[in-house]
């Protein structure tokens, strides 16, 4: 199973970044993703394949501060 | 003003948080001729639509990724790396909080993270108490910029301790940028006025009642504060110093006066 922002998620095992990102209907910008609390860079998300277990947490901008 | 070795021509930085529409957040910018504006990184919320980011693009504004809700220099330096990566900036507005009902920063935290994102290429522009001993060892650990609080965030309190600012002025080169506790436009004159570089505020324009009218007013009054402090005050002093000289005055002679007096021709 992967955690993705703290709940379980559809996403199986072996996808991509890239695949979670559609799977979460992301925007194209201001997106960041950590997974296990270390960033994947963005060139790396349609190479990067999630573990089973990952704890992943997809940022985007909001405002603040 | 110049933050490492970016020249601004806007004293201003928004906070972006606390506008209720993302057209008023755009009408605030426009009105407060600001250059910068703070954003912060949240869990995508998969049912929110309007994109942030493409209405600060709109604007022409840079962006100032904010640590916001981290209580520890590893779970700031970690975000602050990931704001890096979504919006391809190196700038960080370093917040570490240690207090849930102050938001006051904690200061071992927050030169810790300081240190790390220094060391890591950031330039770091970090939110912190009005302590001059603490601006040192953020200066020390190579912060781009000191920002002093107010008072708390969102309180509205003003400048709490003018004299604590005076000293943190006085002792570094660095830009000092207040930030937070401005509640309305004197707050952010009277910075100017006691010497810092810039204003740092979100939540006195963005939850004043016309947010856009209180972009302008916060706008023309740092730019009053610091005319003010180019023109130099008058020194306060206890009792009155007459305006209008004594010499000339007249003496007035009523009818049911006593008589008095009058010099030989």
């Amino acid at each position: 199973m992967i955690v993705v922002n703290g709940e379980p998620s559809a996403v199986a095992p072996g996808a991509t970044l890239a695949e979670l990102l559609v799977a979460l209907d992301a925007p194209d910008r201001g997106v960041a993703i950590a997974v296990d609390a270390e960033v994947v860079p963005r060139g790396e998300w349609s190479s990067h394949r999630l573990a089973d277990g990952a704890h992943v947490e997809v940022l985007v901008a909001v405002q603040g501060g | 003003m110049r933050i490492a070795g970016h020249e601004f021509g806007s004293r201003l930085i928004l906070g972006t948080g606390g506008f209720p529409r993302l057209e008023t957040l755009a009408d605030a910018i426009r009105a407060s001729q600001t250059e910068m504006v703070t954003v912060a990184m949240r869990r995508i919320d998969p049912g929110a639509r309007g994109s942030l980011v493409d209405v600060l693009d709109d604007c022409g504004v840079r962006l100032l990724p904010n640590t916001a809700g981290c209580y520890t220099a590893r779970d700031a330096v970690l975000t602050a790396k990931l704001a890096r990566d979504a919006f391809e900036t190196d700038w960080v507005k370093l917040e570490v909080i240690g207090d849930e009902r102050t938001l006051l920063p904690d200061a071992v935290e927050l030169v810790l993270a300081a240190e790390r994102l220094v060391d890591d290429g950031f330039i770091v522009l970090p939110y912190t108490t009005d302590d001059p001993v603490l601006a040192r060892r953020l200066e020390d650990v190579g912060c781009a910029a000191i920002m002093p609080l107010g008072s708390p965030i969102g309180s509205g309190m003003g400048i709490n301790n003018a004299y604590n600012l005076r000293l943190i002025r006085e002792q570094t080169a660095l830009p000092v940028i207040l930030d937070a506790g401005v509640g309305t436009a004197s707050d952010a004159a009277l910075a100017m006025e006691l010497g810092c570089d810039a204003v740092l505020c979100a939540s006195a324009i963005s939850r004043a009642e016309d947010p856009v009218g209180m972009a302008r007013a916060i706008r023309l009054a740092i730019e009053a504060g610091l005319l003010a402090r180019g023109a130099g005050r008058i020194p306060q002093r206890l009792h009155a110093t007459a305006s209008t000289p004594l010499a000339g005055t007249p003496d007035f002679v009523h009818p049911s006066d006593p008589a008095r007096p009058v010099p030989e021709p």
